[in-house]
């Protein structure tokens, strides 16, 4: 994945109502009125949102033209998150060896 | 233990957090101790950690080299100690040899204990977004492609977080 692609898909998750929109859309497609309701946001707000999302490539417009629903891109999520799953399981080795020296440790003590 | 989890709350950062079983007292010697720290801070099967020198006081160093074992390979990477507040709060810069990312990033080790138990935050803060994201590319583990459904899942975990 290049680079600035990867920049734009982590600048885009870099914010916890972006992420909240993406955990929604992870169970099905959605209007920007039904995204905007959990939020107290104005409609505006939350389409500014969208747009940093659709410009990341993380969701795209389904084909119904009254209602626009957006829906996940799962795949370019995907690619963001590989990049973190492998950072996740590099250090989760380090840490089952860390139980087990703590587990040691423990044993140690008086 | 609990698992890990690694989200990126902002575009500088990476967070890591985990559980462990045990009194942070311990775990807090596990991450300032050489002697301890070697046990575990090893990174990928078949490396070492020949060198682990630490001089743990404010503006003190630290210096760790791995080895792999087979190829001979080394990778090292050092820093100085900001912040010391044992067993609970540790502040360290780091910089690898090999410059995978432009200058310098700042860790922020959080221990906090309830009913015996650890939980570890570990912030990494990085001078730009293109070093966090070359951090996050290191090729120190063979990759391995998330399931929609872990996808999912840390997509919902990184949203509870706020």
């Amino acid at each position: 994945m290049h680079i600035t692609r990867l920049d734009a898909t982590f600048a885009a998750l870099a914010h916890s109502t972006r992420r909240a929109i993406l955990a929604r859309l992870t169970s099905g497609e959605a209007s920007v009125t039904e995204l905007a309701a959990p939020f107290r946001m104005s409609q505006p707000a939350i389409s500014k949102h969208l747009k940093v999302l659709e410009r990341a490539g993380l969701i795209s417009r389904g084909r119904d033209a009254q209602r626009r629903p957006r829906r996940l891109e799962a795949r370019r999520l995907a690619e963001a998150t590989r990049w973190l799953e492998r950072y996740r399981r590099f250090w989760e080795g380090n840490y089952r060896r860390l139980d087990a020296l703590l587990e040691a440790l423990k044993t140690k003590e008086p | 233990m609990g698992t890990l989890k690694v989200t990126t709350p902002s575009d500088r950062e990476i967070e890591m957090t985990r559980v462990f079983d045990a009194p942070r007292r311990l775990v807090w010697d596990a991450y300032t101790k050489p002697d301890l720290i070697r046990q575990w801070l090893l990174g990928p099967p078949g490396w070492s950690m020949p060198v682990c020198d630490i001089d743990l006081r404010v503006g003190g160093k630290y210096r760790y080299v791995w080895r792999n074992d087979s190829d001979g390979t080394e990778m090292g990477m050092g820093g100085v100690y900001r912040e010391i507040r044992a067993p609970e709060r540790l502040v360290t810069t780091e910089r690898f040899d090999q410059a995978w990312y432009q200058g310098e990033g700042v860790g922020t080790l959080v221990l906090l204990e309830q009913g015996g138990r650890t939980t570890l935050t570990l912030t990494m803060l990085y001078e730009s977004r293109e070093a966090r994201e070359a951090v996050l590319k290191t090729g120190m583990e063979q990759g391995v492609a998330a399931s929609y459904d872990r996808l999912a899942e840390l997509v919902a975990a990184a949203s509870r977080k706020r």
